[in-house]
């Protein structure tokens, strides 16, 4: 048989896909438990690094075990009841995946056009943050999830706020695609140094965090909220502020910050 | 030519005398692209030249049985398998990296220095010279990128590997770093001096000029007549 026959050629396509696929697929059902764990340290790390509490020379599971995660219904300004975690079928917290549930429609709220100032269209109804205790037990750090759209990606991330839940002590973006050294400097050490001692809310309660475009006038009035832009990164700027103003906002945590502030919890 | 000088030949000709990347200009995207700090160089240059060998060395060993209809896209999904299979294995096991490197190592199916190596030596020989021939190839590529990368790396951040060699001015240093440097332009401009160093240093590596530029005075006396 001539190997350009049309059987041959049918047959060896056929044979070297079928061992091409064995071996991909082989190769991905083995390593997959062994990603799944480095994506998870991945994240906490993220938290960590968010918290401004990671410290390179210890284990990451010894690190977050001093965190503990909690479900917070973001409508109802409070953390979620046992009674509403049954009631979505959430049994383990630690399991729940907040980005699967915003595009779950049993768990998820579709955000009017006029609330949605991130972009992100919908948002899941429980959020998963992360509470740092000191030894006293009284909450110290708050680690908060947040996510918007940037100019071509939505860039997810966490900030974290002191005890007195206005003073930032971090922001970090753990996923994004905007451009590598143009809207990419969103992980740049130097830019996210100056986030720390930021504060969120102004007088009136308002979010008056944000970006300014250039840099800013550290007399003015304002410093103290206000974060440089990221040069040649207008959209990706924007996209940040958008995204601070909105999780930290009414349709976002400010209420429930709100709330914690009054009972102390 | 006997069996081991062969093996030689193919081994270690594609490092100076016959460079994938300087002399036929092939990789020339992913040498921009990854160069920037030596420790993704590094990642890199094992994985294309691990993919290149291996691929090579299918590839010859299917060699007789491939019609040539579509031996191309019989190439491809062998190359492709290879790299998804490196992927996976750096996404288990060196995840930082991975993610530093990013889409790149799933670019190494597109690399040409893959499919030019198949196309032009694994389909005419035998398995073990194939792989070596690979092998070599993705040595000649990662001497230039590890070149690359020493430079940019060194001269873009004064550190080399992540351990700080020239110490900046912004942590208490002399040293002013050269941004540039850690722009993918830069690796052109690299480019560009070891070609022009390889070929001062090799002579028969200059090509023939395409056209030859004709002095003015000459055209207008032509015109002239």
């Amino acid at each position: 048989m001539s190997n350009d026959s049309t059987s041959k050629t049918l047959t060896v396509a056929f044979l070297l896909c079928l061992v091409c696929s064995v071996v991909v697929a082989t190769s991905a059902v083995v390593l997959r438990p062994a990603q799944l764990e480095n994506k998870a340290a991945d994240m906490k790390k993220n938290i960590l690094a968010a918290a401004n509490i990671w410290d390179e020379k210890k284990s990451i599971d010894e690190q977050f075990s001093n965190i503990e995660a909690r479900l917070v219904n973001v409508a109802a300004a409070r953390y979620a009841t046992d009674a509403e975690l049954s009631e979505n079928n959430i049994n383990d917290i630690a399991r729940y995946d907040q980005r699967k549930a915003a595009k779950d429609t049993a768990q998820n709220v579709v955000l009017s056009k006029a609330d949605d100032i991130a972009s992100i269209r919908r948002r899941a109804k429980f959020s998963k943050i992360y509470v740092v205790r000191s030894s006293g037990g009284e909450l110290d750090k708050i680690i908060l999830p947040v996510s918007g759209y940037g100019l071509w990606s939505t860039l997810y991330g966490f900030i974290a706020l002191e005890a007195d839940l206005n003073t930032v002590i971090g922001l970090g973006f753990y996923e994004h695609g905007e451009t590598p050294g143009l809207g990419g400097e969103v992980d740049n050490p130097n830019w996210k140094s100056i986030w720390p001692g930021k504060k969120v809310y102004d007088s009136s309660g308002l979010v008056a965090l944000g970006l300014v475009k250039g840099s800013v006038d550290r007399s003015g009035p304002n410093a103290v909220h206000e974060v440089d832009g990221l040069s040649g990164a207008s959209i990706t700027s924007r996209g940040v502020t958008n995204l601070v103003k909105f999780w930290l906002g009414g349709d976002g945590y400010g209420p429930f910050l709100k709330n914690l502030q009054q009972e102390g919890v | 030519m006997s069996e081991t000088t062969e093996t030689k030949e193919v081994l270690l000709s594609p490092i100076f005398d016959n460079n994938p990347v300087i002399l036929q200009i092939l990789g020339i995207c992913s040498a921009l692209a990854v160069t920037s700090n030596l420790k993704t160089t590094l990642t890199m240059c094992i994985a294309l030249t691990l993919v290149t060998g291996l691929s090579s060395f299918f590839i010859s060993t299917i060699r007789n049985q491939i019609p040539s209809s579509i031996r191309i896209i019989v190439q491809m999904t062998i190359i492709a398998s290879l790299v998804i299979v490196v992927d996976q294995v750096l996404k288990a096991y060196a995840y930082s990296i991975s993610k530093d490197l990013s889409v790149f190592v799933g670019l190494i199916i597109t690399n040409c220095i893959v499919m030019g190596r198949a196309e032009a030596y694994a389909m005419k020989n035998p398995p073990i010279n194939s792989f070596f021939d690979g092998i070599g190839n993705g040595l000649g590529y990662s001497a230039i990128l590890l070149g690359l990368g020493v430079l940019r790396e060194l001269f873009g951040s004064g550190k080399l590997m992540g351990f700080e060699i020239l110490p900046l001015v912004n942590d208490g240093g002399w040293y002013v770093p050269n941004g540039l440097m850690l722009l993918p332009p830069s690796a052109f401009f690299l480019i560009g001096l070891f070609i022009w160093g390889l070929r001062a240093w090799k002579k028969d590596q200059v090509e023939e000029a395409d056209f030859k530029i004709v002095h003015n005075a000459e055209l207008s006396a032509d015109d002239a007549h």
